[in-house]
């Protein structure tokens, strides 16, 4: 099945991009490994909800809730149990998965717009309840000084660590969109009835995307764990949620690396207008609002759509 | 095979389907014809599981079929196609029938395998049969009116369906696609033993291929019979043939 990885025409460049990454924390200030860090973990992220999102069709408007969960999970283990320190990096994507199998099994029984407003309800609802448990998730001060695993104690190390995560997830998320399951949640997205007609469960096939989904993005909230050694409600709360939704529709929605592209170029604004503006959602809002107008398939679907009339020509050709 | 038995639905106040009856055997090509509106459209919706018979049975192979959702139907052996044209088009030709075939075939859960390797002999036979395989590659949605109706058909026959049904497959075709079409259907019923349940406005094709019609006007059934039954049928001809 890897085959299938290393025949794709993105490989080459994949695996150069890869190793350029792997040796740049050698050269550049600690500031910016540590940048290039929190991308990745957004770009898992937003890859996770574009496979709902873009390859599915489902209105997932609140996903960071399970970024949120699965941060909570091995924070919370992590630091008030004393188990080994892998389960909590197990449980966390399990925890978050499971989360996203309850929210998402009563979620389906809905279409488009309602689909995304209830998800949006049920998520705020766990969100209302980190917020206000302090005992237990110490509310809105969050949860600092994680503990972790001694091998992932440098800055380095941790980010190594977080490249090759990614890394690993977008190659099974890959596999994953290129076999029946995925084709046939592409086929879903573009016209479910149709899908029923040729005899597929919709909505169990539905379902089995989000699981999947959530699960990933569980294992971001793991890393950003790993990045940050605190967890806080924002992680939960939704504005972080239309932002990924942003990183999405931004870099290219129909498109597989497209949401990495999108979060790398909304975490660059982030950081670097939040040093000049404290209106960083303005921002967004402009960008959001440019998106719409000149961008509708995202700068990926951007970039695919320059080429593509070379290459309808060259099939219909083939053909007459 | 199929026998619908004094089936309703309605719509708010609106009788779209108001006891109609209809028996298909085994290998047959069995046409239904009626003014627009006359709810045949809603039949075969009823009868593929889109939309709940309010009343009346459903019998396939013996078996109720009223009330179960379209996958289960669709795996019963029943598939359809559509009249308006309902494909991928974001898809190409190749995948738009393949998601039936990996849909037939129990596969459409499988992982990690890529799917451009599984069931593809299958996909070919079927795009061959209907014409369609020197554009496998092509978006569907980048197809012509005429090409989309007969992919609408292949990824009908994805299913391996015992029962087909067609709701107008030709409707806004050329002539030549027209005859082309009907040409398909046939080859279809003959070489595959296809039972088909179809559709038509055009009286034409109607009576030359189909061994049984039915003839429903205001959701009812006026007559099923055979080609010369309802020819001299005079409520049919007061209502249909002659009379608008």
């Amino acid at each position: 099945m890897f085959k299938e990885v290393i025949r794709s025409k993105w490989f080459g460049p994949s695996v150069v991009i890869f190793l350029i990454l792997f040796v740049l924390p050698s050269f550049i200030p600690r500031f910016y490994t540590y940048i290039l860090a929190l991308i990745y973990v957004t770009s898992l992220l937003a890859m996770s909800l574009n496979l709902v999102v873009g390859h599915g069709g489902m209105f997932q408007f609140h996903h960071a809730v399970f970024y949120g969960v699965g941060a909570y999970t091995v924070a919370l283990m992590l630091k008030k149990t004393s188990l080994p320190m892998w389960t909590g990096f197990v449980a966390g994507p399990i925890v978050a998965a499971f989360t996203g199998l309850i929210i998402g099994w009563l979620c389906v029984r809905l279409t488009r717009l309602y689909f995304g407003m209830l998800q949006i309800s049920l998520g705020s609802l766990i969100w209302a309840i980190v917020l206000r448990w302090y005992s237990f998730t110490g509310g809105d001060d969050g949860i600092p000084g994680i503990p972790v695993p001694p091998f992932l104690s440098s800055q380095n190390n941790s980010y190594y660590f977080i490249l090759i995560i990614l890394v690993i997830c977008l190659i099974i998320m890959y596999l994953i969109l290129r076999s029946p399951f995925g084709n046939t949640l592409q086929a879903i997205r573009d016209n479910p009835q149709r899908c029923e007609a040729v005899g597929i469960n919709v909505k169990r096939h539905q379902l089995i995307a989000i699981v999947i989904a959530t699960f990933f993005a569980g294992v971001a909230g793991v890393l950003f764990v790993v990045l940050e050694r605190s967890v806080f409600t924002d992680l939960l709360f939704w504005v972080l949620s239309l932002e990924v939704f942003i990183m999405c529709l931004l870099g290219g929605w129909f498109t597989f690396i497209g949401p990495v592209l999108g979060a790398a170029i909304i975490v660059a604004l982030r950081t670097f207008v939040g040093i000049f503006t404290e209106y960083w959602t303005l921002i967004l809002g402009v960008v959001l609002i440019l998106l719409i107008f000149f961008l509708p398939e995202g700068v990926m679907g951007y970039v695919q759509e320059l080429f593509k009339p070379r290459t309808r020509e060259a099939t219909e050709g083939g053909h007459r | 095979m199929l026998q619908v038995e004094s089936v309703d639905k309605s719509f708010e106040d609106f009788m779209a389907v108001n006891g109609a009856t209809l028996t298909v055997g085994k290998g047959e090509i069995v046409a239904v014809i009626g003014p627009n509106g006359a709810g045949k459209t809603t039949l075969f919706n009823l009868i593929t599981g889109a939309l709940k018979r309010d009343r009346g049975r459903i019998v396939f192979k013996g078996e109720d079929i009223g009330g179960l959702p379209p996958y289960e139907i669709c795996k019963k052996g029943i598939s359809r196609s559509y009249q308006i044209v309902n494909i991928f088009p974001r898809l190409t030709v190749f995948e738009n029938v393949q998601v039936a075939v990996l849909s037939y075939q129990r596969r459409s859960l499988n992982l990690f395998r890529p799917a451009q390797n599984i069931a593809v002999e299958e996909t070919r036979r079927i795009l061959e049969s209907v014409g369609l395989l020197v554009k496998e590659r092509s978006t569907a949605g980048s197809l012509s009116h005429g090409d989309q109706k007969r992919l609408e058909i292949a990824i009908a026959l994805g299913n391996e369906p015992e029962l087909l049904i067609l709701d107008e497959p030709t409707a806004g075709m050329s002539p030549e696609e027209t005859q082309a079409t009907m040409e398909l259907i046939k080859r279809l019923a003959s070489m595959r033993g296809l039972t088909i349940l179809f559709c038509e406005h055009d009286m034409d094709i109607v009576f030359s291929i189909a061994q049984s019609i039915m003839v429903m006007r205001h959701g009812q059934t006026i007559i099923q019979g055979s080609p010369e039954e309802v020819r001299s049928n005079k409520e049919v001809q007061e209502a249909y043939l002659g009379g608008e």
